[in-house]
């Protein structure tokens, strides 16, 4: 594999960055995203004294459902669309590899991503701040914690290492199957990711060894996602640890380079016919 | 050294779902391409000629075989920086404008400000396409798009520009500037190694020349070693005759009235042409002329094409149909 160049990688992923800003899905999508969090007003509403806790794990949820819904739909299409519209022809004649290609394009996802959850998140705390506004001083004192309390960034954050999880794992399927099929599997090993934990202690379900050894396998090769939902704790006002963050996200990180080095494998040796 | 290179360059793709077996689209390719050539990769649809341009251009990779472009090997970064390509029936970013798209791929070989600003305006400007400049790709026609292709092919300045049927698409007028571009580039010293089916354009602009067919090089060459070399019959135009010359004669393929009395004979080039004449204008007859038929690069083309797939449009009489070509 030859040496990435940073330039060539960052004008790529510029390029993904501009794609999305043009396309008007992407806007509809978090347009809807800002409606839903929106709505959760009104939904904290009808559960007396639990509004702020609805709101931000209602307007959470949107933010990583929705954030999902991008990662897979527009990742699994960075790759195959070059290739079924064969811009890629004209593009691998410059020079750059095809690794620095996929770099690009996760990095310009991911970039586009940031933006998205950063809007979406900047929505949520508005109609935060709003309803915090609208309420009387003395039951604003009974919320555990505060309504715009800075620990939503974190929150953010870890959303947006989840994505990034989950742009690599549809890349690495884009770059050797077909488009439907790419998003299939990204959404079934998304699903089998939120259930690491169960996969670690299968032992204690069932009792034929082979059977606990494989799910303890899959533990291992599949992405853990569950560890990077830290919104109830959140909205519950418990500390979210740094160390915790930090090896969350340093996992997300290996994770990552570990998809897209084989992803680059895969797409190395791809004919485009 | 050359600028382009392949040794016995071969490529099968799979076909066939269940049981997928081998088709060979490009079977043991040889050629070489010298700097400043125009070379002209001719062939009809499916003969390989899109596939060698793939090869060269690492889009596909060889079951076998090696290749080089300007000494060094493909897919080398160096010699990308210096060369161009413009794809078959191109594709570019339809939410780009032809401005962004050529900043863009400027900026891939590292350009970057005033010069990039320049480069870009100036083939912009090249390609006829300077109005247009802030008009989104997905506005253009497919004419237009063709002159994007082949803006961003030059926007490096490359020293061997591969263009995939650069004429595809385009109007005559169209066809007429990407002419005189290859000629410009020629003149410029580049090297030009373009694929065609259009057999006019090869022969008003290459310096040289190949055949491909069913994955074979069938010929290759300059268009006068190629097509003079082949003479294809001769032409004897009598006078004086009270009939037509008799075209049972074994020598003759046809015989054509020009005038009363005055015929052109159409014989085999295996013929001695002067022996016939007398022969066939007898005592009353007068020999007018005696003219050499040659190939044209059509003629060469469809027989290459027929001998790869096994057929023979001219079938006998055309003993000397032979191809002059390496294989």
């Amino acid at each position: 594999m030859s040496v990435v160049s940073l330039p060539t990688v960052l004008r790529i992923a510029a390029n993904v960055f501009k794609e999305s800003v043009r396309d008007k899905v992407l806007y509809s999508i978090v347009l809807f995203a800002v409606l839903i969090i929106s709505a959760s007003l009104l939904l904290g509403q009808l559960t007396a004294g639990q509004e702020v806790k609805i709101i931000k794990d209602l307007g959470l949820s949107a933010i990583s459902l929705f954030g999902h819904f991008i990662a897979i739909f527009i990742g699994i299409g960075l790759v195959s669309k070059e290739v079924e519209r064969r811009s890629i022809y004209a593009l691998l004649a410059k020079p750059m590899s095809r690794t620095e290609l996929l770099l690009g394009k996760f990095f310009g996802l991911v970039a586009t991503l940031a933006v998205n959850v950063a809007v979406m998140t900047a929505a949520l705390v508005v109609v935060l701040a709003v309803y915090a506004w609208l309420t009387p001083a003395d039951l604003r004192a009974s919320w555990e914690s505060s309504a715009t309390d800075p620990a939503i960034v974190v929150v953010a954050g870890m959303i947006l290492a989840e994505l990034a999880v989950v742009t690599a794992i549809a890349i690495l399927f884009s770059t050797f199957t077909s488009p439907v099929l790419a998003a299939a599997f990204t959404v079934g090993l998304v699903i089998a990711g939120q259930f690491g934990a169960d996969l670690k202690n299968f032992e204690q379900v069932v009792e034929s060894a082979p059977v606990a050894w494989m799910a303890r396998g899959l533990y291992y090769v599949l992405p853990n996602l569950a560890p990077f939902d830290v919104k109830s704790q959140y909205v519950h006002a418990q500390s979210i640890p740094a160390g915790y963050v930090a090896l969350t996200t340093g996992y997300a990180a290996l994770y990552v380079a570990a998809l897209l080095t084989l992803a680059a494998l895969f797409f190395s040796r791809r004919d485009f016919k | 050294m050359s600028a382009i290179e392949t040794h016995v360059l071969a490529k099968d793709y799979k076909v066939g779902f269940w049981r997928p077996r081998p088709y060979r689209a490009l079977d043991g390719l040889t050629l070489s391409v010298e700097p400043g050539e125009v070379f002209g990769f001719l062939g009809p649809n499916g003969a390989g000629k899109t596939t060698t341009l793939k090869l060269l251009m690492q889009l596909v990779y060889p079951t076998s075989g090696t290749a080089s472009i300007l000494g060094r090997p493909l897919g080398d970064l160096e010699m990308k920086r210096r060369i161009g390509y413009l794809p078959e029936n191109p594709y570019f970013y339809d939410y780009l404008t032809a401005e962004e798209l050529l900043t863009y791929f400027a900026g891939l070989f590292g350009y970057k400000g005033q010069d990039r600003a320049k480069r870009v305006s100036r083939l912009l400007d090249e390609v006829g396409l300077d109005a247009e400049r802030r008009l989104q790709l997905r506005k253009f026609s497919k004419g237009m798009i063709q002159r994007v292709g082949l803006a961003q092919t030059l926007i490096n300045d490359p020293e061997v520009v591969f263009l995939d049927e650069p004429m595809s698409g385009l109007d005559p007028l169209g066809r007429r500037d990407v002419r005189a571009l290859i000629l410009r580039l020629r003149d410029a010293g580049r090297t030009v190694f373009f694929s065609s089916h259009i057999l006019s354009d090869a022969e008003t602009l290459c310096s040289r020349i190949a055949i491909v067919a069913k994955g074979k090089l069938m010929a290759s060459g300059t268009l006068a070693d190629l097509v003079t070399a082949q003479l294809k019959g001769w032409e004897i135009i009598l006078d004086g005759l009270p009939q037509p010359p008799s075209a049972a004669h074994p020598g003759v393929r046809a015989v054509t009235t020009i005038a009363p009395g005055r015929y052109a004979v159409d014989a085999l080039p295996a013929e001695d042409p002067l022996r016939l004449a007398q022969e066939l204008a007898g005592a009353s007859g007068r020999l007018v002329s005696i003219t050499q038929v040659h190939d044209t690069l059509e003629d060469l083309f469809v027989r290459q094409v027929d001998q790869a797939s096994g057929t023979d449009r001219f079938a006998a009489p055309a003993p000397a149909a032979a191809a002059g070509g390496t294989r």
